[in-house]
């Protein structure tokens, strides 16, 4: 029971949809802080809009709601559920501000509410700028010199007194949104006024810059008794200037004396306790390489993304034992989770060495500036453990899924050695491997690369040893002796092959034949002084001493889908965890392999062992010579997982769950033209082209517009729709390599509804949970599409004939497990867009909605069960009363240069669901929950392209009806008139008087429709409008079925109350007596 | 060079010798589980004679530097390592970690699974061993296991001679502090409070430490089991009653010594820089430095006039004692850190009260 009195029901605020700054971290510290409340007997209301959550599951909390994270929303499930207390640090800074709102609503005052955890006053010590500085300078911890502005000449006010570089931080966002390094007055008066939009009070802190200097964070603990504990220090490679998230980061620091360890780990006490915070913390500082000076740069009152890693890093289970402080414990009476003796008030010792390193969108966004600043830009991150940083640096790099195996980029290749050096200077995701490239060809010392990126030369020594040994390997034969110096230096069997010119099976034969075995070691938060229970391990190939006990039960292993990613989010790792829960159930030994420190999957309670090490043929295969399982799953890792299949194969491995071929059958697209006409289903005409000449052949013959895409996609990647010849041409030049290997998909781009349908077959029967329909067209990426469950408009006939296509593919491609299916509505006739033999982004949603575990199903068909056994019947589920929408949503305000029009290339970073009786409500609570700001009143700007304004002018009409007045560029504004409707003309972007811009700025305008005119050049007018909306903050509509779907529900809403919240277990059933 | 460390009970653990062949040692082998603060260790007294064995894996990456030094030189009889970083960074550095192992000849067995090394020590409790190279002959390897390791390691560690540092102020709290092997920091720790100090032998009779007149008498940390030096306890009791007293370490356990009180062997000891101790009274728990093998037993302290006033929170064993009467104080723990954590600095501070300053 909890220490507090009087508390019985707690409410838990989860951090809503992945966003850039704001990632699956937060379901990890949700789910561990459910868990551990419901622990101590109390009865947990969990409140988050992002459904690919574990934490959402119905059995995490006793109360789930997927509703909007909004004051309004949080107050009426606060108003029912009369929670005693609230925890709000564990949902990210999300969290942290809906509970600040909730204060100063006056909600939680009113409904007796306890504010568990941090207190108010601390929170607003930490994020208040002034109060922050105040307090720091009380307690005597140096802050750089700074000031808070509210407006821009105070800005450079300050910038002329103090002197350049400034940087530029805004109060109250997540990620560091809208901050920015200005060296010059122009840069700072851009910075500060986009810092001064993003910051919910209007303020932003400028301050002067220590960029280059040691950047070092600490995770502290403390308790109500004022004890303290930092969990773990962590350190940037890249210097600051570099946000953290976006920085490379070793756990513990590596390059800091014991002297500097113990001033800032002092100095992280001190601020803790100066701003009163119990449960979790962060402190950043920076430290001047050259003296021991440091300063303070930022502290998070909360869980944070840091706490993640240093969990992970560490074993110590931060959000769990926050959680347990929050409701009275102090640090000395909470269980080491590890040793189950020793108690939780300690600081961890490692004896490793972890690496993080972020994975960023920039494959998906071309045209994004990839330059690293103090916003963060990384959608994901992926994290290694070895007993040297070189090992555990190559380990993280080739967890990464680009492509890259070692510290070698292949473009640099071409890349002179001027261009080498000159990009040197270059802060991007690319710098690691430049610095590698250029001790590669050793055109640069340690001390140079040192003065240009200021990265400490410790690190650097390193890289540079593994560039000097990769040199030495591809001049000299591979013995025994120097395989043995590659190991130990953590190269991997494929990049020793492609130094030495070996095929990769002659090089692990090799090593296997010369004994050369990785060791595999566990991580106990204590290293090694006390017997651990922790079933967390990592591999080195520098240790003489293997401690995994393998047991001779049934097991199993699972592949995780590793980083996060646009295309490969938080749901997979929704699956893969389910289907170790799956596999304990049925008495199976469950283990995981996954390398994100931000997933509930990499949680060392959740299998029966986790190998936390990179998700590759080789790393996999380690595992699994030693642990000898029954098979592998890979249906639930996404992509990741399902790009292994055949290499495990090819290796022997039982692979459980369809087969590698009949995988490869749905994959490839000639195989699977086979299986479409085997079972007579039809997909829009289409050719696989080998090279330029015969696309465009191709293309024509189809006829224009066509899709186009490299085959083994993931998320959409590089897919485009071309109008004509010339955009066929740029496209086959810019987004893809054409090889025969890699052959370009040319199709049909049909204009329909795109219908997608997840579906569990043992061989013989299918079982469809559900149907869902897109609000917008066929072109849109399915990531990016709204998703209603169940379909609101298709007839019988086709739903009938989805079913029977669904069962037919399942069954031809022999499909034990899961699979998705899109397909595409155009003229009552169903056609088949793609088959993924695996679980999809839906699964969780569905899942949740339909109240059928898919995944624990899928899992026991996957092992050998059947359908019939479960108590399942072929066909598609009896869809339920109520209405599910799933809206994605978009990382688009950390991305500048990228464009938010919505095409066949995926773009959200996450997703979030509404749910009600009524359709209308249900999509507003999604857009809503969304970010969404949807007016209920005011200006619509219309700007389309010719093709859709025949359908603009009954939208224009519509819209006007509901009483917005409306604005438009002159052609559009034209077509609206036409319809009889006043519709005022604004100059284009370039026309000064009554630019559109302008009018955005000064919030003349609430909402954008803007349909895309043809092509993706970013010069044009659109892409600035667009921009403009994201950057102000109102919504931007780029495809006409949202706007039409917006509509309903704003004329459904004007009749009904907008805030109406069910559990989910109202829905589905179960938990009603507390309600 | 190969080389291997060898425990008592003849496992083996290979890795390679830093120097030549003829750098091997002989010592009891202890681990330590700090993160950093490598140099701190190799020059605490209270190591001698120890083959210490570091659990964190990459070791000397901000090299080495004389501010860091706990005593004039390293007593360690041989160091065990993952990584032998030749390459540090640091503003602070130098010279590399290499370069002072060469300087202090200490052997130095690198790329070892140092892990492994632990898991046994903890399972197994520590044991003698040594490092040798790997063409040592068996015949060697036995003599130097057969070689008692030598017992009277605080006659090593201890000045030879008085000496006085602090401040020169007349009022200036003056403290005698006897040198079993004392780690700089106290000594700085206290300097910094405004003390005068002078450090005495270890051996120092009783009545001459009276005779200086001195406000309180610092007993300080040293190698080795407690009751190898039944003479120092006998000097102990002598002052107790006479003046304040605070004790660290080997202090803290001559003193509860000469009160009546046991010591005992740990199994494996306390050392490292994340070591929870708990203040009985208030509740709270401090993180702190350790290095110790040996502990005060409980149960011995029945009917004394001594009461416990920190535990090990991992392991409930005696941290801190105080006498109920007396001006009298220890604790087993570090609160000088270096290395580790300086969350328990104000135990000097206390010191200073209960002296009346």
């Amino acid at each position: 029971m909890p220490k507090k009195k009087n508390l019985n029901k707690v409410m838990v605020i989860g951090s809503g949809p992945i966003i850039i700054g704001q990632a699956a971290e937060f379901d990890y510290a949700g789910t561990q802080a459910c868990r551990s409340l419901k622990e101590e007997g109390l009865k947990v209301v969990l409140v988050n809009s992002n459904p690919a959550t574990i934490m959402t599951d119905a059995h995490i909390a006793d109360r789930v709601y997927i509703e909007p994270l909004t004051v309004d929303f949080l107050t009426a499930i606060i108003e029912k559920e009369r929670p005693d207390g609230l925890l709000a640090t564990l949902g990210g800074q999300a969290g942290l501000n809906l509970a600040v709102q909730l204060a100063q609503s006056g909600a939680l005052e009113k409904y007796k509410v306890e504010l568990l955890g941090t207190p108010l006053e601390a929170i607003r010590k930490a994020e208040d700028r002034e109060l922050f500085k105040e307090t720091m300078q009380q307690i005597g911890e140096p802050i750089p010199e700074s000031a808070i502005v509210e407006d821009v000449h105070a800005a450079v006010d300050f910038a002329n007194e103090i002197g350049y570089p400034i940087i530029v931080r805004p109060a109250y966002t997540l990620g560091g949104t809208g901050g920015g390094i200005a060296e010059n007055e122009e840069e700072l008066i851009e910075i500060v006024i986009k810092g001064l939009k993003y910051s919910m009070i209007g303020q932003v802190l400028i301050e002067r810059s220590v960029a280059g200097w040691k950047e070092i964070e600490y995770e502290v603990m403390r308790d109500g008794h004022d004890n303290c504990i930092t969990v773990c220090n962590m350190e940037n490679l890249d210097p600051v200037g570099v946000h953290t998230g976006d920085s490379i980061v070793v756990a513990p620091s590596q390059t800091l004396t014991d002297h500097e360890y113990q001033m800032l780990r002092t100095a992280s006490l001190k601020i803790i306790r100066a701003l009163g915070i119990e449960g979790g913390c962060n402190a950043q500082f920076a430290l001047d390489p050259n003296s021991q000076r440091y300063y303070v740069i930022e502290v998070n009152p909360r869980v944070s993304r840091s706490s993640a890693l240093a969990s992970k890093a560490t074993g110590y289970p931060i959000a769990n034992v926050s959680a347990k402080i929050a409701i009275g414990y102090t640090l000395d009476e909470i269980t080491n989770a590890v040793t189950h003796k020793t108690k939780a008030c300690f600081e961890p010792s490692l004896d490793y060495c972890v690496v993080k390193i972020p994975r960023f969108p920039f494959d998906k966004f071309v045209y994004a500036d990839k330059t690293l600043g103090t916003q963060m830009k990384a959608t994901g991150e992926v994290m290694s453990i070895d007993r040297c940083f070189e090992g555990a640096l190559l380990k993280a790099v080739r967890s990464l899924e680009i492509g890259v195996n070692r510290l070698h980029l292949e473009k640099i290749d071409a890349w002179d050695d001027d261009k080498v050096r000159r990009r040197l200077g270059r802060c991007n995701d690319d710098r690691l491997f430049v610095i590698a490239e250029a001790f590669r060809r050793g055109i640069a010392t340690i001390d140079e690369v040192y003065e240009i990126t200021k990265i400490d030369r410790w690190f650097l020594y390193k890289i540079k040893a593994i560039s000097d040994f990769e040199r030495k390997l591809s001049k000299e034969d591979l013995t025994p002796k120097t395989l043995r110096q590659a190991k130990y230096l953590g190269l991997a069997d494929i990049s020793i092959a492609e130094l030495t010119g070996k095929t990769v099976d002659a090089v692990r034969s090799m090593r296997l034949q010369q004994n050369i075995l990785p060791m595999y070691k566990m991580v106990d938060t204590c290293a090694a002084e006390f017997e651990a229970m922790t079933p967390y391990y990592y591999s080195t190939f520098r240790a003489e001493v293997d401690e995994v006990e393998v047991s001779d039960k049934r097991k199993v292993i699972v592949l995780g889908s590793g980083p996060i990613r646009i295309g490969q989010g938080v749901e997979f790792d929704y699956c893969s965890v389910h289907s170790v829960w799956a596999l304990r159930e049925m008495g199976i030994e469950a283990i995981i392999i996954n390398n994100n420190p931000e997933t509930v999957s990499t949680d060392f309670d959740i299998s029966d062992r986790l190998y936390f090490e990179p998700l590759t043929t080789e790393d996999v295969l380690n595992i699994i010579d030693k642990e000898k399982p029954e098979g592998v799953i890979v249906q639930f890792g996404g992509q990741t997982a399902i790009n292994l299949a055949a290499s495990l194969a090819e290796a022997g491995v039982k692979v459980f769950g369809t087969s590698v071929d009949n995988i490869d059958r749905a994959e490839d697209r000639e195989r699977f033209d086979e299986v479409l006409t085997e079972t007579q289903i039809p997909r829009p005409r289409g050719v696989s082209v080998t090279n330029l000449e015969d696309a465009i052949t191709g293309a024509a013959e189809i006829g224009y517009p066509v899709m186009v895409r490299p085959s083994y996609v993931l998320g959409g990647r590089a897919m485009e729709i071309v109008y004509n010849e010339d955009e066929l041409k740029d496209y086959m030049g810019r987004a893809v390599k054409v090889t025969p290997d890699h052959p370009v998909l040319v199709d049909k781009y049909m204009q329909g509804t795109e219908v997608e349908v997840d579906a569990i077959c043992d061989g013989v029967d299918v079982v469809i949970p559900g149907i869902m329909e897109h609000v917008e067209r066929a072109g849109v990426h399915s990531g990016d599409s709204i998703a209603v469950y169940p379909p609101q408009t298709l007839p019988a006939k086709i739903v009938y004939t989805i079913i029977d296509y669904t069962k037919r593919l399942a069954t031809t491609l022999h499909v034990k497990g899961l699979l998705n299916i899109q397909y595409v509505v155009a003229d009552g006739k169903v056609y088949v867009i793609e088959v993924n033999p695996r679980s999809s982004r839906t699964v969780p949603f569905l899942s949740k909605v339909t109240n059928i575990q898919m995944v624990d199903v899928a899992t026991k068909v996957a092992l050998g069960h059947n359908l019939k056994e479960m108590g399942y019947y072929s066909g598609l589920v009896e869809p339920k009363p109520y209405v599910a929408v799933k809206a994605p949503v978009f990382s688009f305000a950390k991305m500048q240069d990228v464009d938010i029009s919505l095409g066949p290339e995926m773009k959200s970073t996450g997703e979030v669901m509404g749910i009600d009786y009524h359709y209308a409500r249900a999509l507003y609570k999604a857009i809503t929950g969304a970010g969404m700001n949807i007016p209920l009143n005011g200006c619509i700007l219309f700007t389309v392209a010719d093709k859709d304004k025949e359908e603009l002018k009954q939208l224009a009409k519509a819209y006007a009806e509901l009483g917005f007045s409306i604005v438009a560029t002159e052609g559009t504004a034209k077509a609206i008139r036409a319809a009889g409707i006043d519709a005022e003309i604004v100059g284009k972007v370039h026309e000064r008087s009554t630019d559109i811009i302008q009018m955005i700025k000064l919030g003349k305008i609430h909402m954008v429709i803007n349909t895309l005119t043809q092509g993706k050049h970013i010069a044009k007018d659109g892409f600035r409008i667009r921009r403009a909306t994201v950057e102000h903050g109102i919504a931007c509509l780029t495809s006409l079925d949202t706007a039409w779907e917006l509509l309903r529900v704003l004329s459904f809403m004007r009749e009904r109350r907008l805030v109406y919240s069910l559990a989910l277990q109202d829905y589905v059933g179960g938990g009603d007596d507390l309600a | 060079m190969k080389g291997k460390l060898i425990l008592e009970d003849g496992t083996v653990f290979r890795g390679q010798i830093f120097g030549g062949s003829n750098q091997t040692a002989t010592g009891e082998v202890v681990f330590n589980t700090g993160m950093t603060g490598y140099q701190e260790i190799l020059t605490d007294p209270s190591y001698c004679r120890q083959i210490v064995t570091l659990t964190y894996p990459l070791i000397g990456n901000y090299g080495t530097s004389k501010i860091f030094n706990q005593s004039y030189k390293s007593f360690v009889s041989g160091l065990v390592i993952g990584e032998l970083c030749d390459n540090g960074s640091s503003s602070s550095m130098e010279k590399s970690l290499i370069d002072y192992l060469s300087m202090e000849r200490i052997p130095c067995l690198f790329d070892v699974d140092t892990r492994a090394v632990t898991r046994k020590i903890r399972s197994a409790g520590t044991m003698k061993g040594v490092i040798v190279s790997e063409y040592t002959s068996q015949a060697t390897i036995d003599e130097m296991m057969k070689l008692p390791i030598k017992r009277d390691v605080v006659t090593e560690v201890t000045t030879s001679d008085a000496y006085t540092i602090g401040s020169d102020d007349k009022d200036a709290p003056f403290v005698v502090a006897v040198d079993f092997g004392v780690k700089l920091n106290i000594l700085d720790s206290m300097q910094r409070l405004g003390c005068r100090l002078t450090v005495v032998p270890a051996y120092t009779p009783a009545e001459d430490i009276l005779e200086m007149n001195p406000d309180g008498i610092f007993l300080s940390n040293g190698p080795g089991d407690p009751k190898d030096v039944p003479e120092v306890v006998e000097e102990i009791k002598k002052l107790i009653g006479k003046k304040p007293i605070f004790g660290i370490c080997l202090g803290h356990q001559l003193i509860a010594l000469a009160l009546g009180a046991d010591t005992y062997k740990l199994k494996f000891g306390h050392r490292g820089s994340n070591q929870p101790v708990k203040n009985l009274q208030t509740g709270r728990v401090y993180i702190s430095s350790q290095n110790h093998g040996y502990a005060v037993d409980e149960k011995s302290l029945r009917k004394l006039p001594l009461e416990v006033t920190y535990v090990s929170v991992n392991d409930g064993t005696v941290e801190g004692l105080r006498h109920k009467k007396l001006p009298i104080f220890s604790v087993q723990y570090h609160p000088e850190a270096s290395p580790g954590p300086d969350d328990n600095l104000y135990l000097f501070d206390e010191f200073l009260k209960m002296m009346g300053k």
